[in-house]
């Protein structure tokens, strides 16, 4: 999943967040960019570790 | 002291009471009126319950006994007064979720599949219990309703974020509740006020009437002050049910007759690695005393533990935002800012990153699952610290300082994330307060970790402090 690119987080939060059907009070986009700025470093530990393409989603789930 | 005040507040209360209800040596309207007054007398200082169900506790307390007295079978939980999470629907109260917002709500007009199951088991709602807003917390603390206290140090974290629940039971006011465990919201309580709890296998009790978080990850399960209480508490509970999309069509599995066997002929492991640091040392030392006890020597090690706790951690914001975002829409000033800026920051998750979260919970549950070849339980603490301070916002753990908020449940995620069975037995620390010890058993064999909970509590390793 990952290229080598660095992740941008603060800039990829002000594009997306006008997307949002609502408004944010830009008071409240620091606290947002932290929180998103934290799940981004949280997901590579994830998204940093290669899967076979038979490996499928488990939405519904059975263990 | 009466004699149903005696039973509330005494050993394993769920079996003695139900077996004094049904002898007919105490009515069930005196046990609940017994708990009733506790709650009264003391929970204006420990904050665990945001409604008491009175008239309707003492109605099914009176039915309970108008049963036995028509020569009809009261049910094994005869006259044991519960409570549950103000996420669980209760007929004629609208469901909280810790929120503001869902205060304005209509009152429901059923009851939640759970309490529908333990009131055909004769036991007595007494009210709905305090949690965490939306139960995107470890905390047991709530900006609207105010924190849940812990018994066993009220200026503490009960944690969260069925806070509520872990405090009613350790202070005696019910001996079961129930809770939700999305990450650990009922393994993180059990651990921090000294309590046994159970989260079931994914699938196993019904979700339906109760207010979502994770559709992928949630679950319900009890609360109890015993081994033998909380097996009862879980018999009751399980079983399919079509109203919730993935319930799993299998039979019940009766925990309780097998309590006895205890941990014979069990194999039982310690997890290595990943869950053998990281917390305080009376963390892992609780489950190295829990090891010694049960003659497990044996070390496995659940490789990518560390993954499979961050892909839980993205699952949850990214389904938990999806969740609340008309509410996000309509009255982002009725949240907690705190659990606002976490969903919205959640809304912005790019849906390769879920996926690929969904795609690793496949891969890791396959490895993991493999290792109950040779294992039938694996032991693991279940917080990193004891009770934090109300408050608190940091800990330090390895030198290192991190938030309590985000970090309480990391050795308790990696393990929802696919759904294990996992109940939690509370063991004292040399500071006095309790620490959890996670005992995980593989998919559907919630027994087998009931047996080791209960194997543990007859050789006076774990249990639960006094309730008063």
């Amino acid at each position: 999943m990952t290229t080598g690119k660095k992740f941008d987080a603060e800039a990829y939060v002000d594009a997306a967040l006008p997307m949002l059907s609502f408004a944010v009070d830009p008071a409240w986009r620091p606290s947002i960019l932290a929180n998103f700025r934290r799940t981004a470093e949280i997901a590579e530990a994830f998204l940093a570790f290669p899967l076979d393409d038979a490996e499928e989603p488990a939405p519904v789930y059975a263990p | 002291m009466s004699a149903a005040r005696d039973l509330l507040l005494g050993e394993s209360p769920a079996g003695r009471i139900a077996a004094a209800v049904r002898g007919g040596i105490v009515s069930a309207r005196a046990v609940a009126e017994a708990a009733l007054a506790e709650i009264d007398a003391r929970d204006g200082a420990l904050n665990a319950f945001t409604a008491v169900t009175r008239q309707r506790a003492l109605a099914e307390a009176g039915a309970a006994d108008a049963a036995r007295a028509a020569g009809r079978d009261p049910g094994a939980l005869a006259g044991v007064p519960y409570a549950v999470k103000n996420l669980v629907d209760i007929a004629g109260l609208p469901t909280l979720a810790g929120s503001r917002i869902n205060r304005d709500r209509p009152p429901s007009v059923h009851d939640g599949a759970v309490i529908a199951r333990l009131r055909r088991a004769g036991a007595v709602l007494v009210g709905a219990l305090n949690m965490g807003e939306y139960a995107y917390d470890f905390t047991g603390e709530n900006v609207h309703d105010g924190p849940s206290r812990n018994p066993r140090d009220p200026t503490r974290m009960s944690g969260g974020s069925s806070g509520g629940s872990g405090t009613a039971v350790a202070a005696g006011f019910v001996p079961i509740s129930v809770g939700s465990d999305t990450n650990g919201s009922i393994r993180v309580p059990s651990s921090l006020c000294g309590i046994f709890g159970l989260k079931p296998t994914f699938g196993r009790v019904s979700r339906a009437g109760s207010f979502p978080f994770v559709a992928s990850l949630d679950h319900l399960g009890p609360f109890a002050r015993s081994a033998t209480d909380l097996a009862l508490a879980y018999d009751a509970l399980q079983g399919h049910d079509p109203a919730d999309p993935v319930s799993a069509d299998r039979p019940a599995e009766p925990a309780a007759p097998a309590l006895e066997q205890g941990a014979a002929g069990l194999r039982i492991a310690v997890a290595d690695g990943y869950f053998a640091r990281g917390g305080l040392p009376e963390a892992h030392a609780a489950v190295e005393t829990a090891a010694r006890a049960l003659g497990a020597t044996r070390r496995v090690t659940i490789e990518e533990a560390h993954r499979a706790r961050a892909a839980a951690y993205v699952i949850t914001a990214a389904e938990g935002a999806n969740l609340h975002l008309p509410r996000l829409a309509a009255r982002a000033a009725d949240f907690d800012p705190a659990t606002r800026d976490r969903f919205i920051a959640g809304a912005l998750i790019p849906a390769a990153w879920y996926v690929q979260a969904q795609r690793f919970r496949r891969w890791y549950r396959d490895r993991v699952v493999a290792l109950f070849r040779d294992v039938d339980v694996i032991l693991a603490p279940a917080t990193p610290v004891t009770a934090p301070k109300l408050g608190q916002e940091t800990m330090v753990l390895d030198g290192v300082t991190l938030a309590v908020r985000a970090n309480l449940g990391i050795f308790t995620q990696p393990l929802s994330f696919i759904g294990l069975p996992v109940a939690v037995a509370p063991l004292p620390t040399p500071g006095g307060l309790p620490i959890g010890v996670q005992i995980i058993a593989a998919p559907w064999q919630e027994s087998a970790a009931l047996r080791v909970v209960h194997e543990l509590e007859r050789r006076g390793i774990a249990g639960a402090p006094a309730a008063i």
